[in-house]
């Protein structure tokens, strides 16, 4: 008789079992089986068997380990303890299969050998190692040039879209912007100092690949601020090709397209760069020249006061290397949460509950239209000492 | 004897121009369009006429490291040792010798591993770590994903759905993934408020962070015991409490379950969108949890037959009416779809132009 029939059941079906990948370890390691054993419990009873947390972690870091405790008696589950390791991917998480091999070899050694490419914020998720090899696993990590990731009340570990290495509409480098600022804020991904978690996410332009506009605490979002360049030969090859222009031109939200069976015009400032049109014609339409990133803060799920959409908080701005404008903006923004949210309050919850004007006062960003749907419907707006001071 | 090794931290990532196919590197920032050449593969043309094809394949979220080696094995062979992941957790394969293509396809076939996810067809799932890994999980995200991709497997290699289909699974309402923007999605649910346990409560929990823990205020201290009451009424039943501090244990398989979400989308064409409760109860039914798989298929389908060609599940929705939505698809319309938590007000109808079913 099997020992996982419910788990067994999950084998059956054309799709690849994560059961089959877990049983592979299972056969080969008594530590992974437990572990699997312990999961077809949950099948039957219908619920989790980890205990709440528990600290542990590598020498010098405070993030990047998660404390895993069976809740099972020690002749249930031998082996109580089974931690995960967040490793911080590389930028775009692109690898060569030289380091992927390198990381399996270290992680077959000291782990379970369960892996998950990757956690939703990005990481390497390396699931489930006994305390004692959470140190040297960690330090053979670094030897084979892999970090952990951030976990706590701190910078979580930054994502990014593969951008310009494959992608002809990125507007920024968000690879070396993620690689970039990743580096810059070290101390604070790895030492835990913050209220609660921040997300950067990065995504070349606004078809926002990596959705960081609805799951990051700020969102970098490539863009352009002059026209899109539309390649009219292009355009006549593709009306030769029977492809319906003027459909394009209908499916412009804001109408900014006009197409008179020879040529296709923009009215540039029109345009929202929804990214529709590049996105039907990629053969002819391309981004603008004049580049730089949209920013958004406030993005995040449910848990506490319901889910937020990041908001616009600066519409444009130039991000060339070194990235100094927005290394300074994160860092104003990160002082000023950290010293005014309650414990577990997200940035985008604070902001909601001191008001914009506080926000945008404290880190010195200008209010503009960009920034709101619609202006105030109601009469309950403050003035500040100073501003009435200029009322002479 | 070696003079004792420095301790190292701090190294950050891995670079990315060690990690990025040396083809890539050479037409960087260089891109100049792309094109879907079958379901999972794009192909992406340089300024200076180089091709390069992209096959996508899905990958089981939680692996061995021989799978990934394995995936290393293909990538040695057909993309020059060089692989990469998308932001839903596919591996793709980066190729530059179009005579390879056929060969990589078919091995892939072969490991059955599948070829898919481009265009309009169904995206990976995300889905969150489950009872393998959380203490917080009520349902079990890597199973229900499992199964919802065997029964729904034809359409990721399919690319003619109305539009993309993009599904997530948490096995919380923590939701670590993007359950709250997707086309559909499901979230594993307590109904019973926690039990609090006052030995635990007031030896290891700090009593004004779990009281701040509520929003519902539904917490308040007991100090005569050290620990704190919860006003059951004003529960909703959210699991931040026990988030926050153990004693405040809140899984009760007997009532736990699973809700369904729909409409939701993040792109930026056009404002995103939340997912929308669709169903609020579904029996939590390992190893396969056939209900939950049967009403995700059903309102697929209706969209399928229903939607217009470019139109996502909420799309669609926002065109046909949610009354309509709730009649096409025979999901019991309930008190519990109608908000009553923060921000609920724009989301009554504030006109009498609607219609009848
Ligand atoms: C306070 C409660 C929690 C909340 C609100 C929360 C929320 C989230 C969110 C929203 C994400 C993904 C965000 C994104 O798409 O980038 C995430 C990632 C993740 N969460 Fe949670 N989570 C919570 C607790 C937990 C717990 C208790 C566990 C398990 C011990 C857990 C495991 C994970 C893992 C493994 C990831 C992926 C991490 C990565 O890729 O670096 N979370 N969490
Ligand atoms: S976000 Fe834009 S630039 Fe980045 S990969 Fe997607 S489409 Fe390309
Ligand atoms: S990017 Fe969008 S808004 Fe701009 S011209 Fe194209 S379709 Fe219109
Ligand atoms: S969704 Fe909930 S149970 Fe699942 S991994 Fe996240 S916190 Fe844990
Ligand atoms: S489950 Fe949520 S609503 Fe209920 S007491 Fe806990 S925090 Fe409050």
């Amino acid at each position: 008789m099997s020992e996982t029939p419910l788990l067994d059941e999950l084998e059956k079906g054309p799709w690849p079992s994560f059961v089959k990948e877990m049983k592979r370890m299972a056969d080969v390691k008594p530590y992974a089986k437990n572990v699997l054993l312990q999961l077809e419990r949950s099948y039957r009873e219908k619920v989790t068997h980890w205990k709440h947390g528990g600290i542990v972690g590598v020498r010098g870091y405070g993030g990047g380990v998660i404390g895993r405790y069976s809740d099972l008696p020690p002749e249930v589950m031998p082996t109580p303890e089974v931690h995960t390791l967040r490793v911080a991917q590389p930028a775009g998480w692109f690898y060569s299969t030289k380091a992927l091999r390198k990381l399996c070899d270290v992680w077959e050694k000291y782990g379970t050998g369960f892996i998950n490419l990757h956690g939703s914020t990005g990481d390497i998720i390396l699931l489930g190692a006994p305390t004692g090899n959470l140190q040297p696993c960690f330090e053979e990590l670094i030897s084979i040039g892999f970090d952990l990731g951030g976990s706590g009340g701190d910078v979580r570990t930054l994502s990014c879209c593969g951008g310009p290495a494959f992608c002809q509409w990125s507007c920024i480098d968000t690879l070396d912007m993620y690689h970039e600022l990743t580096m810059e804020l070290q101390d604070e991904i790895h030492r835990p100092r913050f209220p609660y978690k921040f997300k950067i996410k990065i995504s070349g332009c606004p078809n926002d690949c990596v959705a960081a506009l609805a799951r990051a605490d700020l969102a970098i979002i490539g863009t352009w601020r002059d026209s899109i360049k539309i390649d009219q030969e292009a355009i006549k090859e593709y009306a030769r090709q029977g492809v319906n222009i003027s459909g394009v031109a209908a499916r412009c939200p804001p109408q900014a397209l006009e197409w008179d069976g020879k040529e296709l015009r923009v009215i540039p400032e029109d345009c929202t760069r929804c990214m529709r049109c590049l996105g039907a014609l990629p053969k002819a339409i391309l981004p603008g020249d004049e580049r730089g990133v949209s920013i958004l803060l406030g993005g995040k799920a449910t848990i506490l006061q319901g889910a937020f959409l990041g908001w616009v908080i600066v519409p444009f701005m130039k991000a060339d290397k070194p990235y100094t404008e927005v290394k300074d903006l994160i860092r104003r923004i990160l002082d000023w949460w950290d010293e005014n949210a309650r414990t577990r309050e997200r940035i985008g919850e604070l902001v909601y509950r001191v008001g914009m004007r506080t926000f945008l006062k404290a880190v010195g960003l200008p209010p503009v239209p960009q920034m709101v749907y619609l202006p105030r419907a109601n009469p309950y707006y403050f003035w500040s000492p100073e501003e009435l001071e200029e009322v002479k | 004897m070696a003079a004792e090794k420095k301790y190292i931290t701090d190294i950050g990532p891995p670079h990315y121009r060690e990690m990025v196919h040396p083809v890539l590197l050479k037409n960087y920032g260089k891109w100049r369009y792309h094109e879907y050449v079958a379901p999972g593969v794009i192909k992406h043309v340089s300024m200076n006429g180089e091709e390069v094809y992209m096959v996508r394949a899905a990958v089981p979220k939680i692996v061995s490291v021989y799978f990934v080696k394995e995936l290393c094995d293909v990538a040695d062979k057909y993309s020059d040792g060089y692989v990469k992941f998308t932001s839903r957790h596919n591996v793709e394969f980066i190729v530059t010798d179009k005579k390879k293509l056929d060969g990589l396809l078919k091995e892939l076939k072969d490991r059955g591993w599948p070829v898919g996810g481009t265009g309009r067809s169904l995206k990976a799932i995300i889905h969150t770590q489950g009872w393998v890994h959380c203490h917080t999980a009520i349902i079990d995200a890597p199973g229900l994903a499992k199964a919802l991709y065997d029964d729904l497997y034809e359409y990721f290699a399919r690319d003619d759905l109305p539009g993309k289909l993009k599904i997530a699974v948490a096995c919380c309402l923590n939701m670590c993934g993007a359950v709250h923007c997707s086309d559909l999605a499901f979230v594993g649910m307590h109904r019973k408020p926690p039990v609090v346990n006052d030995d635990i409560v007031s030896r290891l929990c700090e009593i004004p962070t779990l009281v701040a823990s509520c929003p519902t205020a539904a917490i308040r201290p007991a100090p005569e015991k050290k620990s704190v009451i919860v006003n059951e009424e004003r529960c909703m039943y959210c699991g931040n409490c026990y988030t926050v501090c153990p004693g405040m244990f809140i899984h009760n398989p007997k009532y736990d379950c699973l809700s369904m979400w729909v409409g939701g989308n993040a792109v930026a064409g056009g404002p995103p969108e939340f997912s929308r409760l669709a169903i609020p109860y579904l029996p939590n039914n390992p190893p396969r949890w056939p209900e939950a798989v049967q009403a995700a298929r059903r309102v697929i389908e209706v969209w399928i037959k229903h939607a217009k060609k470019g139109e996502r599940i909420g799309d669609w929705i926002k065109r046909i009416g949610w009354e309509r939505f709730f009649t096409l698809t025979e999901i019991p319309f309930t008190d519990k779809h109608i908000d009553d938590f923060t921000f609920s007000l724009p989301t009554f109808r504030t006109t009498t132009l609607f219609k009848w079913k």
